[in-house]
C-alpha cells in the first residue's frame, strides 16, 4: 500500500463525492423547499445518461451531446414537476415515496421502451490517456475532467445560492416556507425552477459518469439512496452540507472499497476479505448516517433556523 | 363477517378445486402470494395502525429468510427449530433497528429504517460461506413431522394458509386490545398520548417488534417455498413492494395486506403469463414491460384512492371510509 495509491483512490473518492454532490444539491432544494420526498430523482440521472448517450450519438461529438441532455433532462423535469408531483406537496410522506416509486417503474419502463435495457457512451477519445500528475502518479485525465466540472458547478451553485436574488428566494424557502409564501414569494414557480435545475444536475451527473459506469434501467435507484444519505448527513435543505455530505460519503466509500480488502486481509483469509471489504464500505457510509442521525438529527449544516 | 366467511372457505377449496382441475401450479403461486400476504400484513401493523413509516421491513422478512435457510444448508431442516429462530432473530432485529431509529421521528425515520436495510442487504451479500450475492440453494423445504410433508404443494399450502389466518386473528387481537389503541392514538395524535402519561417510545417499540417477529417468520416461509434464498428479499425495492401492497390493500385495514399482496402478485401474473390477444398485437412486447403497467395502476391509486382498495370496498358500502 503506497502513498500513490493511497492519492490515487482519494482522487477516485472526489471524483465520485463531486457527481453525488450533483445528484444531492437537486435533491436537497426539493427535499428542503418542499418537504417533499422524490425517490424519481434517480430516474432522471438515469434520463440524463440515455439522452446524453442518444445525443453524442447523433452529433459526433461528446460535448455536444452532454450540453443537449442537460436542458432535455431538465424540460422533462419540469414537466414532470408540473404534472404529477406538484400535487403531491400537500400529501404525507407515505404517499410521497409510493407515488414517486411508481414514477421509477413507470419512467424505466418508458426508458427501455425507448432505448433499451442499456446503452453506449464512450469515453471522448482525447480524453482516455492518462496524465502524469506527480513523478509515478499517472492518472485518468477523464477523471481529472470530472473533478474539475464538478468543482466549477459547486462554485457556481454555490454563487447562485449565495450571492444571487433568485438564491435568496430559494434560501428564504428552505429556511421557512410559510414565511417566504408570506412575504409574497411565488413558491411555485421558485419551484419548478429549482426542479429543473435539480434535473439538469443529474443530467450532468448521469453524462459524465456514463463512460466510467454503465448506462442501463436502475442505474439510477442505487446512487438515489447514496444521494438520500448524502443530504441526511449534511442536513436537508442544505447546499453546504450536501457538499460535505457528498465527498465524506464518497471518500469514505471509495477509500474503503479499496483499502479495506487488504486491511482485513491482516486479520482474514484472502477470500474472506476481497468479500467482505467492499461490504464493509458500503455498511460504513450507513452507519456514518445512523450516527449522524442519532446524535444529530437535523444533520450537520441544517438549513432550517 | 359474512364476507369473511366466504373468503375463508374459498381459500380452504381453492387447492383442491385446482388439483382437480390439474392446475397445480397455481397451488404454489398461491402460496407465494399467502406469504407476501404474511409480510404485508406485519409492515400494515407498523404502518397502517402504528403510522412508523417504515422503509425498511424488508430487513425483518430477509432476515427471517436467511436464518431459516442456513439453518437447512448446515442441515438442522426442522421447520421447529428453523421457523421460530427466524423470529427470533427478526424480532431482536426489530429491536436493535427499531430501539434506535424509533428516536427519530418523519422524514429522518424513513431514512434511518431504510439505512438498516440497506446495511444488512449489504451484509448478506458479502456473505460468501452462503452463496454471497448468488443466493443459497436448498436441497429441499424444512420439515414440520407428524407426518406432514411440506414438499407436498397441497400441504404446503394449507400450513401458509393456517400461519396467515393466524396471523391476522393475532392482528385483530392486539388491535383490539388496549395495547392497539395506544398505538393507534398514537398514530393520530403522540403528544396528547405523551401528555397522558404513557410511554410513547415503549408502545411504539413492542409494535415495531411483533411487526419484525412477523416479518422474519414470511421469510422462513419465502426461503422454504422457493428453496432459495438470494441477497434481493432484502434490498429496498422489496421494502418499497411491500409499502405498495399495503397502500393498494388498505393502509390500517385487518385485510388490507392479504388484498395487497394478491391484488399486485396477481397482476404482475396475469401481464406477465397471459398474453392478450388484441393488445399482443397492439404492442408485441407489451409483456416484458408489465411494471409500467403495475407503476400507472399504483400511481393512480396513490393520487385518487387513498384508501387503498379495502377501502374503496368499504366506501361503496356507504359506512364512511
Amino acid at each position: 500500500m503506497s502513498w500513490i495509491l493511497i492519492l490515487e483512490q482519494s482522487l477516485n473518492g472526489l471524483q465520485f463525492g463531486l457527481m453525488l454532490f450533483l445528484l444531492a444539491a437537486g435533491l436537497t432544494l426539493v427535499f428542503g423547499i418542499m418537504d417533499m420526498i422524490n425517490l424519481a430523482h434517480g430516474s432522471l440521472y438515469m434520463l440524463g445518461a440515455f439522452l446524453a448517450s442518444m445525443f453524442v450519438q447523433l452529433t459526433g461529438s461528446f460535448v455536444a451531446g452532454v450540453l443537449l441532455a442537460i436542458p432535455a433532462t431538465a424540460l422533462l423535469g419540469m414537466i414532470l414537476e408540473v404534472s404529477v408531483l406538484r400535487t403531491l406537496y400537500a400529501r404525507d410522506h407515505l404517499s410521497q415515496v409510493l407515488a414517486t416509486f411508481a414514477l421509477i417503474l413507470i419512467i424505466n419502463e418508458l426508458v427501455r421502451l425507448a432505448w433499451g435495457s442499456d446503452a453506449a457512451l464512450p469515453m471522448p477519445a482525447a480524453l482516455s490517456g492518462p496524465v502524469e500528475l506527480l513523478p509515478g502518479l499517472r492518472y485518468p485525465s477523464y477523471r481529472l475532467v470530472i473533478i474539475g466540472v464538478g468543482f466549477a458547478v459547486a462554485a457556481l451553485l454555490y454563487f447562485l445560492v449565495a450571492k444571487t436574488k433568485v438564491g435568496m428566494l430559494v434560501r428564504a424557502g428552505a429556511s421557512n416556507r410559510e414565511m417566504a409564501l408570506a412575504m409574497g414569494v411565488n413558491i411555485k414557480a421558485l419551484f419548478t425552477a429549482v426542479f429543473g435545475v435539480g434535473a439538469a444536475l443529474c443530467a450532468l451527473a448521469g453524462a459524465m459518469l456514463a463512460p466510467l459506469l454503465a448506462v442501463q434501467v436502475g442505474m439510477g435507484e442505487n446512487i438515489l439512496i447514496l444521494a438520500f444519505v448524502v443530504i441526511v448527513i449534511g442536513g436537508i435543505g442544505s447546499i453546504r452540507g450536501a457538499l460535505v455530505g457528498a465527498l465524506l460519503v464518497g471518500v469514505v466509500d471509495t477509500i474503503g472499497r479499496a483499502f479495506l480488502p487488504i486491511a482485513l486481509g491482516a486479520f482474514f483469509q484472502p477470500r474472506v476479505a476481497s468479500a467482505a471489504g467492499p461490504a464493509l464500505a458500503s455498511v460504513m457510509i450507513y452507519l456514518i448516517m445512523a450516527i449522524v442521525l442519532y446524535f444529530r438529527p437535523q444533520g450537520l449544516f441544517p438549513a432550517r433556523g | 363477517m359474512r364476507k369473511v366467511f366466504f373468503v375463508i372457505v374459498l381459500l380452504i377449496i381453492f387447492p383442491v378445486m385446482m388439483q382437480w382441475l390439474g392446475y397445480l401450479f397455481y397451488v404454489s403461486f398461491a402460496s407465494r402470494v399467502l406469504i407476501y400476504a404474511i409480510a404485508a400484513t406485519s409492515l400494515n401493523l407498523v404502518l397502517g395502525y402504528g403510522g412508523m413509516l417504515s422503509f425498511g421491513h424488508a430487513a425483518f422478512v430477509g432476515a427471517g429468510a436467511y436464518v431459516a435457510s442456513i439453518l437447512v444448508a448446515e442441515g438442522i431442516a426442522s421447520a421447529w427449530i428453523g421457523w421460530p429462530a427466524a423470529i427470533a432473530v427478526s424480532a431482536l432485529l426489530a429491536w436493535i433497528i427499531g430501539a434506535i431509529s424509533l428516536r427519530t421521528r418523519g422524514v429522518y425515520f424513513i431514512m434511518i429504517t431504510l439505512a438498516f436495510a440497506q446495511m444488512m442487504f449489504y451484509l448478506v451479500n458479502s456473505m460468501k460461506a452462503y452463496g454471497g450475492d448468488e443466493g443459497l440453494t436448498l436441497p429441499k423445504r424444512a420439515d414440520l413431522g407428524f407426518g406432514l410433508d411440506l414438499g407436498n404443494e397441497l400441504v404446503f399450502y394449507y400450513v401458509v394458509l393456517a400461519l396467515l389466518m393466524l396471523c391476522l386473528y393475532a392482528l385483530h387481537r392486539v388491535v383490539h386490545s388496549r395495547f392497539g389503541r395506544v398505538v393507534v392514538a398514537i398514530r393520530e395524535n403522540e403528544a396528547r398520548v405523551e401528555a397522558i402519561g404513557l410511554p410513547v417510545y415503549r408502545y411504539q417499540l413492542v409494535c415495531f417488534v411483533i411487526a419484525g417477529a412477523a416479518g422474519g417468520l414470511a421469510g422462513a416461509l419465502l426461503a422454504s417455498h422457493g428453496k432459495y434464498v438470494n441477497p434481493n428479499v432484502l434490498h429496498w425495492v422489496q421494502s418499497g413492494t411491500l409499502m405498495i401492497m399495503v397502500i393498494l390493500g388498505g393502509v390500517g385495514r385487518l385485510w388490507g395486506g392479504v388484498i395487497g399482496a394478491a391484488v399486485l402478485l396477481g397482476l404482475e401474473h396475469l401481464i406477465a403469463d397471459h398474453p392478450i390477444p388484441w393488445l399482443v398485437q397492439l404492442a408485441p412486447n407489451y409483456q416484458q414491460h408489465a411494471n409500467l403497467g403495475v407503476g400507472i395502476v399504483l400511481l393512480v391509486i396513490v393520487l385518487f384512492a387513498p384508501q387503498g382498495i379495502a377501502g374503496l370496498l368499504k366506501r361503496r358500502r356507504g359506512a364512511p371510509a
